[in-house]
């Protein structure tokens, strides 16, 4: 079952695990460092030749593959270091890398 | 008067600049926060030629009191900084600078103790060492820190003391705010604090001596305990001296204890460090109210102010002592001081004893109105001074 | 009773908040008023949404306690204002500073803070690439700030922005740092 912090915030001393011990394992899934980034990793999957360095390098965890091919980034998680974007080689194809980091926004209507 | 420089600072800026302005001639330290920045600063002093010490590098804080205790032993004016787990990391070191009595310099940035991890205000780190025999002084606000570490080089280093003193300063509250202070110019605090002249020192080869040496059975040990303890208690007096001095000198007043209101008050905080001026501010909206309330903040711990103590409270209808750290017997460290220097009174004061502000906590301004109306239904007899309590927690 | 004032500065870490909190506290300094500037108190983490804080009092300031109730608020990124309730604790006669494009009422609107409290905006970073040719909007929200607060004295700012800058660089640079505060002070729009 998983564990249920929803109400950490009013639990008394009574309901904290003794000896600050976490009753499971994973949860840092739960901790979402999205909001950490300033710039978000976008990639363009034509220019992508799947080399996977973005992922091997990612301290994050957060380049998502899937049958061996990156699909996407994890933003919950991507605290937008730009290692990926760094790492990405040129495709000589097309002069330029895949992946490039871009201003992140701001989702409020009428804001930028 | 003492013409004054008013700077913007953080309170670790402070001691760092009180340090090399007192010149110590051996520093040995090892990082952690929120002590970290004092000896950084301290270092780049070092680097730039600002001040002529030699910088000890360690791999640990016991290296780093282990150098202290040796340099110190050699005749060296000596400082260092810690806190929390560094502190409690030098542990054995403490007792074996007190005992030698090697008056080095150490400033603490009060911090909590793991387990669980914390980095944030709390009094645990120095309360733990309140037995190792060094005598021990608080901070409420980065003036007094940096006072304090003056004051600190000439107690330490006087005939009739002789022991470390620890300078304690609020990790992150005091440590890493910006607060306006007034500094004085190197040559007024080289005139303060004098030079060192070590007695006994290692390096002397023409009196050659030994230190660190065995005392066993035949009592001889007690008779060494003995002796540190009359210097402690003997250290209260220079002490005042010496905060007279410098309040002469500064025109900063300093005492053992300082009191608010205490004059007439009824109803009275005791607390230590950061936490008294948070006091004052809501003692000053109560008297504004007419309530006669006041504040006794303790600025040496070590040796303890008993009678000081007892004579300001002796008349009060109900006193609180606040403790930033736990002691797990019959109350915090401060508490049980004094509750013990008011035993002989023949009155009884009720005490009421809080814990608060562990790892940090806020101590918000309600919390301190929640204590003197607290105080306020003991003294008109309407509560039961009751036991321990732990102020803000759910 | 002494007139106190708290600012709170949200920012992420390495965008100049703590600076600017510093800078506006020594400016109070120079005015020979008591101030205090405190970071968030904790590990800092490159592009994590920080806090800073500022009390500026004409009388000593005894409190060490956090800031909950700020008069002014000012927002140095505005993709913070996705993820951090930066109106939590203000006033209800407060102000909210933010660095952005958006004209002040469409933000005031989108933010749905109370009427009495008044929202401004600047676009510090827009103002600073030009003038000061990096993005570091921190000193140019600080113009806009004095403008809309009057918290500090304009002219004790530039005197302590010259003297800081005047360790490091030129004439300049001076000149830079000064035209983005007076831009920011002539555009920043308030509702």
């Amino acid at each position: 079952m998983k564990w249920d912090v929803s109400r950490v915030n009013e639990w008394t001393a009574d309901e904290f695990p003794r000896g600050a011990v976490i009753p499971e394992g994973g949860n840092s899934h739960d901790y979402v460092t999205g909001g950490w980034r300033s710039e978000r990793p976008v990639r363009d999957d034509e220019v992508c030749t799947q080399c996977l360095l973005c992922w091997i390098f990612c301290p994050d965890t957060s380049v998502v593959v899937r049958d061996e091919k990156v699909v996407g980034f994890d933003l919950d998680h991507c605290k937008g270091c730009g290692i990926c974007a760094n790492e990405c080689p040129t495709n000589p194809k097309f002069g330029r890398k895949a992946i490039e980091m871009v201003p992140e926004g701001c989702e409020l209507p009428g804001v930028k | 008067m003492l013409q004054q420089k008013t700077v913007a600072s953080t309170g670790n800026s402070l001691v760092a600049e009180a340090m090399r302005q007192c010149a110590p001639d051996v520093m040995a330290a090892y990082p952690i926060t929120p002590q970290t920045t004092i000896v950084e600063e301290y270092a780049k002093f070092v680097a730039d030629g600002r001040v002529h010490t030699e910088y000890v590098t360690v791999e640990s804080e016991h290296s780093a009191m282990s150098a202290c205790v040796g340099a110190s032993a050699a005749g060296a004016r000596v400082m260092t900084a810690t806190c929390s787990q560094g502190l409690a990391f030098m542990w054995e070191q403490l007792y074996i600078a007190a005992g030698l009595r090697l008056p080095i310099v150490m400033a603490n940035a009060n911090r909590a103790l793991a387990a669980p991890i914390n980095i944030h205000c709390d009094h645990s780190d120095v309360m733990g060492c309140r037995d190792s025999g060094w005598l021990i002084l608080f901070a409420e606000t980065a003036q007094e820190a940096y006072d304090n570490t003056i004051m600190a080089t000439r107690i330490a280093e006087h005939p009739d003391v002789l022991l470390p003193v620890m300078t304690c300063l609020d990790g992150f509250i005091t440590t890493h705010s910006i607060d306006r202070a007034q500094v004085m110019d190197d040559e007024t605090v080289k005139g303060f604090v004098g030079e060192y002249r070590a007695t006994n020192m290692l390096l002397d080869t023409d009196n050659p001596v030994s230190h660190g040496n065995f005392a066993g059975l035949g009592g001889t040990y007690f008779e060494f305990k003995k002796q540190h303890r009359q210097a402690m208690n003997g250290a209260l007096k220079v002490v005042k001296e010496v905060g007279a001095e410098f309040a002469e000198l500064s025109g900063r007043p300093f005492g053992v204890i300082e009191g608010w209101g205490m004059e007439d008050a009824e109803t009275a905080i005791v607390c230590i460090g950061s936490t008294a001026g948070n006091a004052r501010h809501v003692a000053r909206e109560l008297r504004a109210k007419g309530e006669k309330v006041g504040v006794l903040k303790v600025r040496c711990f070590r040796p303890f102010p008993a009678a000081d103590i007892a004579a300001a409270l002796k008349r009060l209808k109900a006193v609180a002592v606040l403790d930033r750290s736990e002691s797990f017997g019959e109350g915090g460290p401060l508490f049980l001081e004094v509750r013990s220097a008011l035993y002989d009174l023949e009155t009884r004061v009720p005490l009421v004893n809080y814990i608060y502000g562990l790892g940090g906590a806020d101590v918000r301004l309600e919390l301190i109105e929640r204590v003197f109306s607290d105080l306020s239904d003991i003294a008109a007899g309407n509560a039961a001074p009751g036991a321990l309590q732990y102020l803000g927690t759910r | 009773m002494p007139k106190l004032t708290e600012i709170r500065w949200h920012a992420r870490a390495g965008q100049g908040a703590v600076t600017a909190a510093k800078v506006v506290a020594e400016t109070a300094l120079s005015a020979d008023q008591f101030m205090q500037a405190m970071p968030e108190y904790g590990p800092e983490r490159m592009g994590a949404p920080i806090k800073a804080f500022t009390r500026i009092c004409d009388e000593p300031i005894e409190i060490h306690n956090n800031i909950e109730f700020p008069d002014i608020v000012v927002v140095l990124d505005e993709s913070l204002l996705d993820i951090v309730d930066v109106t939590e604790g203000m006033k209800a006669d407060g102000t909210l500073i933010i660095n952005t494009c958006s004209p002040a009422a469409a933000v005031k609107q989108a933010l749905g803070v109370a009427e009495a409290q008044r929202v401004a905006c600047v676009d510090a970073s827009g103002i600073a690439l030009d003038t000061i040719k990096r993005d570091i909007p921190n000193t140019p929200i600080v113009g806009a700030m004095i403008e809309v607060t009057g918290v500090i004295d304009m002219e004790s700012f530039k005197g302590l922005l010259a003297k800081n800058l005047g360790k490091k660089f030129g004439q300049e640079m001076i000149d830079a740092n000064f035209a983005a505060v007076d831009r920011a002070a002539q555009e920043v729009t308030v509702a």
